[in-house]
């Protein structure tokens, strides 16, 4: 059993890899999302290239041990938003 | 801020009823982590159903497994605090989730379930490659001492043992 909370997209406390148009990729916890966009907790950011590292670099680290928190919460706007997966899927 | 203990208590109790010991204080967690021998396993329990829902029947269901590590021990996140944070302390690489699960085998860690591993699955599917980390790791469990019926005597047939 657990605590369990309605009203919430279905990918209410999934961690989602939300990439988007440009080049900053974002995972955190999805607390919800609607066509506005994307609310995050716990989130870590990554611009392609930082620490020599492409996106997809980082998501295969990200994908074995998962992320060191930057940022608390973030809202990311729909149109930014290019893509939205499940980091247990990578 | 922690949640009322009465809320709680079932999800605690969910493992130890399983037998797995719970390590409330940060002397609870050394003492566990400084034992480097033979195989163990971590939990980082979690109020949050999202995922925590599915970790502790996972769990139990593969410690039915016939190999299995030698000791289980779990701390609760957003409960006991210090506990965690010493638990967490062990591993300083691996960004913190819960719930998660770390396998160690002679004191290093060999195998590690973060939080985003667990959720959106069923509690078969986390048994399963927990199972999988038994099955490299664990030698077969020792099977339970037969206990034998009063009256039966030595070498008797064995319907005579329960």
């Amino acid at each position: 059993m657990g605590t369990f909370h309605q009203n919430k997209s279905p990918l209410h406390g999934i961690t989602v890899v939300v990439d988007t148009t440009g080049p900053e990729v974002f995972i955190g916890r999805c607390d919800d999302e609607d066509e506005r966009g994307i609310v995050l907790d716990d989130v870590d950011v990554h611009r392609d290239g930082d620490g020599g590292r492409s996106k997809q670099q980082y998501l295969e680290r990200a994908a074995r041990l998962g992320v060191w928190k930057k940022h608390a919460r973030l809202f990311i706007p729909r149109e930014r938003v290019a893509s939205v997966r499940r980091l247990g899927e990578i | 801020m922690p949640y009322s203990p009465m809320l709680v208590k079932p999800m605690r109790e969910e493992l130890t009823q399983i037998g797995v010991q719970e390590l409330l204080t940060p002397a609870d967690v050394d003492a566990f982590m400084n034992e480097k021998t033979g195989t163990a396993m971590l939990v980082v329990n979690s109020v949050c159903g999202c995922a925590a829902g599915m970790a502790r029947p996972g769990i139990r269901l593969a410690l039915q497994h016939e190999r299995r590590p030698q000791r289980v021990a779990s701390v609760f996140a957003g409960q006991d605090l210090a506990a965690t944070a010493q638990a967490r302390g062990y591993f300083p690489d691996i960004p913190p989730s819960s719930p998660s699960i770390a396998f160690l085998k002679d004191g290093e860690l060999v195998y590690f379930m973060p939080r985003h591993r667990i959720e959106g699955r069923d509690a078969q599917m986390v048994a399963r490659d927990l199972a999988t980390v038994f099955e490299e790791h664990c030698a077969p469990a020792a099977p339970a001492a037969p206990e034998v019926t009063a009256g039966a005597e030595a070498g008797a047939p064995a319907a005579a043992v329960r």
